[in-house]
């Protein structure tokens, strides 16, 4: 890569997963660019390709799956010609690190938590000994875990559902990588923890000069942590914009929805709002822009011919018909028009 | 709210870890009633002894005192078979943990029917795939899905086959952990009015533990919060938001994450410092009713002060 503010670079990216002799598209085609130093949030629904498509960078997709075209750009390598782990090791954990959406699945039952966290000290940090145990014992005070000392002994599941999520990070932090990828981070915390822990991602970033990618589903995380949002549907980046741009305006269908079926906007004892249908097949090929079917607005050429990005200002771009001058003026629903308002709950 | 049904008394709740020697108590001293028909949210920090009250409400936490009542019957500590039974059946716990919770080397068809077989039910072969189905439908999943392994499931699928594990026992209560924090927001919608749709005609009662706030309060009748295994305060969900008064309930609705990228920048964090309260041996700190069904921990000099606030 020539940019040199960009760190990771995702070109025309396919990941294909094959499963019983079908084969599922993943991923369809998506270029994104990282920018050091940044805060990038990835929202979308469910099954959309979030883990998949981060995943990749680091050489942990599924034995069934496979990079079926493109490229992935970090320090002047192509990741996708890697072959071998001896390769990838050379990235994961060191360069770019990962907090797991299953705090369970990244943690060693068999191990003490003080164990798993002091390996990653000793493998990426310049320390041993006793050192190297302080180093353990303050990154797991760093997040929050009271009585440090005591719980380095203890074993993952003598801790709670948010206190293995933060020893998680802890471990990840403790790689000291330039990339951190924070797989739902705080979606086992409370409210509190999770500002907190929000909070210390964001001041280790300062710190250490992180670049963050945040995959969540919760857009008070969103709006609190990124500098940009790229927004997901069916294995394809839809809209990508500053923080501001994507809250305040909105222009994929998609996006719009999303926002729509947000708690905060809903009235007790009716139902939120949430959007009809399915999301598409990826078994079959997707045809058009993948949100049409549940778009009750949307136009003929959306069912036949993918949207390309339309720019709406040089840092939002959505792909969407609609931002087509030939389109029909289409409105976003009259109840996210007003998210800087609507948002806040008065405290206290 | 006249005349409503205690489905679920729990009463002086204590369930301790660790040797008898050295015990760790997770949950001290906690009561609260369930009412049939509505959902009681609880929320509390990560570690504060949710799903352990859950988990002994279930009878997998042994109890360490006090007792948990459901349908009029003491659930908690020896009980019958029978009893045991009864619980088993009518009670289902949706698990926080979506990997954790499901049997990575079953097809989905055996996880969400396994209630059944641990039942010994009577049911034909064709009568149990006719209810796995209904189970993956109701809660958006396709039928075929049943003859898939979980781990070719996203998160927020993994999710939804719990609770279709759960709801194909036709539960009367379900304890619900953080059963919607996987899911993004447009299924969390789904998985919301699923709920409240099941509950309206099936008059189910619901647990609903979580830490969204903005969930919990959108969802639940009334709301108990809960910090370091100790209740702090339970009132009515709007009552607790329009006037919260424990301090630590008072951070908790500071901390919500709003989706207003402005809003959030500017948001005040208040910090809760367990010691900001002072209390003495003289007036010990204890659960009192400060005004009808809002309950607070406090001592005297406090419960003063917050009926003042209360303008009574
Ligand atoms: N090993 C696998 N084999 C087959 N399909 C897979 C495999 N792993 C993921 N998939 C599929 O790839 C798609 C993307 O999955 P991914 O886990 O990235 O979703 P996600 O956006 O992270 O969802 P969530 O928010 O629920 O975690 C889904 O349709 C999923 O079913
Ligand atoms: N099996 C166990 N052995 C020892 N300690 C345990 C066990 N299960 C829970 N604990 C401890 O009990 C306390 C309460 O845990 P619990 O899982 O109930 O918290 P929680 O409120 O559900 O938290 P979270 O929101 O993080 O899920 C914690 O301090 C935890 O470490
Ligand atoms: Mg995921
Ligand atoms: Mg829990």
């Amino acid at each position: 890569m020539t940019n040199d503010n960009i760190i990771l670079s995702f070109q025309d990216l396919d990941i294909r997963f094959t499963l019983r002799g079908q084969v599922l598209n993943a991923i369809r085609s998506v270029s994104l660019d990282v920018y050091r130093g940044e805060s990038l949030a990835i929202v979308g629904e469910s099954g959309s390709g979030k883990s998949v498509f981060t995943k990749s960078a680091m050489g942990l997709l599924d034995a069934n799956g496979v990079i079926a075209g493109g490229h992935i750009w970090y320090g002047g390598r192509d990741l996708t010609t890697f072959t071998r782990e001896k390769e990838w090791l050379t990235i994961r954990g060191k360069e770019i690190a990962m907090v797991m959406q299953d705090p369970m699945t990244s943690l060693n039952p068999l191990k003490t938590v003080g164990d798993q966290i002091l390996e990653a000290v000793l493998l990426h940090q310049d320390l041993r000994g006793e050192a190297a145990k302080k180093a353990a014992v303050q990154a797991l005070a760093a997040v929050g875990i009271d009585d440090p000392e005591r719980r380095y002994k203890q074993y993952p599941h003598e801790f709670s559902g948010g206190m293995r999520q933060r020893v998680v990070i802890a471990a990840a932090v403790a790689c000291r990588p330039k990339i951190l990828i924070c797989d739902e981070p705080t979606t086992a915390l409370d409210v509190t923890i999770q500002a907190q822990i929000l909070d210390l991602i964001k001041a280790l970033q300062k710190k250490l000069d992180l670049t963050t990618i945040y995959i969540t589903h919760d857009l008070g995380v969103v709006a609190n942590v990124a500098d940009r949002i790229a927004v997901m549907y069916a294995g394809d980046i839809v809209e990508v914009g500053r923080c501001e741009e994507v809250f305040y305006d909105p222009k994929h269908p998609y996006t719009w929805a999303l926002l729509s079926s947000l708690p905060q906007l809903g009235v007790k004892g009716q139902d939120l709002y949430s959007i009809q249908g399915t999301p598409p097949n990826l078994f079959h090929e997707v045809l058009g822009d993948a949100f049409a079917p549940r778009n009750p607005q949307a136009l003929n050429i959306d069912f036949v011919e993918r949207p390309p990005f339309f720019e709406v200002s040089p840092t939002h771009k959505a792909r969407t018909w609609l931002l087509d001058p030939r389109a029909p003026k289409v409105e976003p629903p009259e109840h996210i028009r007003h998210l800087r308002q609507k948002g806040g709950y008065p405290h206290g | 709210m006249a005349e409503r049904e205690k489905l679920l008394e729990v009463k002086d709740l204590k369930v301790t870890f660790g040797s008898k020697r050295h015990p760790f108590t997770a949950v001290d001293g906690v009561s609260f009633d369930i009412y049939r028909g509505e959902t009681f949210g609880l929320v509390g920090e990560s570690g504060s002894g949710k799903t352990t009250i859950g988990r002994a409400i279930i009878r997998v936490n042994p109890v360490a005192g006090g007792t948990v009542t459901y349908n009029g019957q003491v659930i908690s500590g020896k009980v019958s078979r029978a009893v045991d039974r009864q619980v088993i059946e009518q009670i289902q716990m949706i698990f926080q943990d979506p990997m954790a919770s499901l049997n990575e080397r079953a097809k989905v068809d055996y996880i969400v029917s396994e209630g059944l077989y641990n039942l010994h039910s009577h049911l034909s072969e064709s009568e149990r795939q006719e209810k796995v189905s209904r189970a993956l439908s109701a809660v958006g999943l396709l039928p075929e899905f049943a003859s898939r392994f979980p781990h070719e499931f996203s998160g927020g699928q993994r999710q939804r086959i719990g609770i279709a594990r759960s709801l194909i026992m036709d539960p009367q209560f379900i304890i619900a952990d953080e059963p919607i924090s996987a899911l993004d927001v447009s299924i969390r919608a789904q998985v919301l009015n699923l709920m409240s749709k099941l509950q309206k005609e099936r008059g189910l009662t619901y647990l609903f533990i979580a830490h969204d706030l903005s969930v919990v309060r959108f969802i639940s009748d009334r709301i108990g919060v809960i910090y370091r295994g100790k209740l702090m305060e339970l009132a009515e969900s709007e009552q607790l938001f329009a006037h919260p008064l424990h301090p630590y309930t008072k951070a908790l609705l500071s901390a919500i994450p709003m989706p207003d990228p402005v809003g959030e920048r500017e948001k005040k964090l208040l910090v809760y410092d367990p010691a900001c309260h002072g209390y003495t041996e003289q007036d010990p700190p204890q659960w009192a009713e400060v005004e009808p069904g809002h309950f607070v921990w406090a001592d005297r000099r406090e419960l003063d002060k917050y009926r003042k606030a209360l303008g009574q």
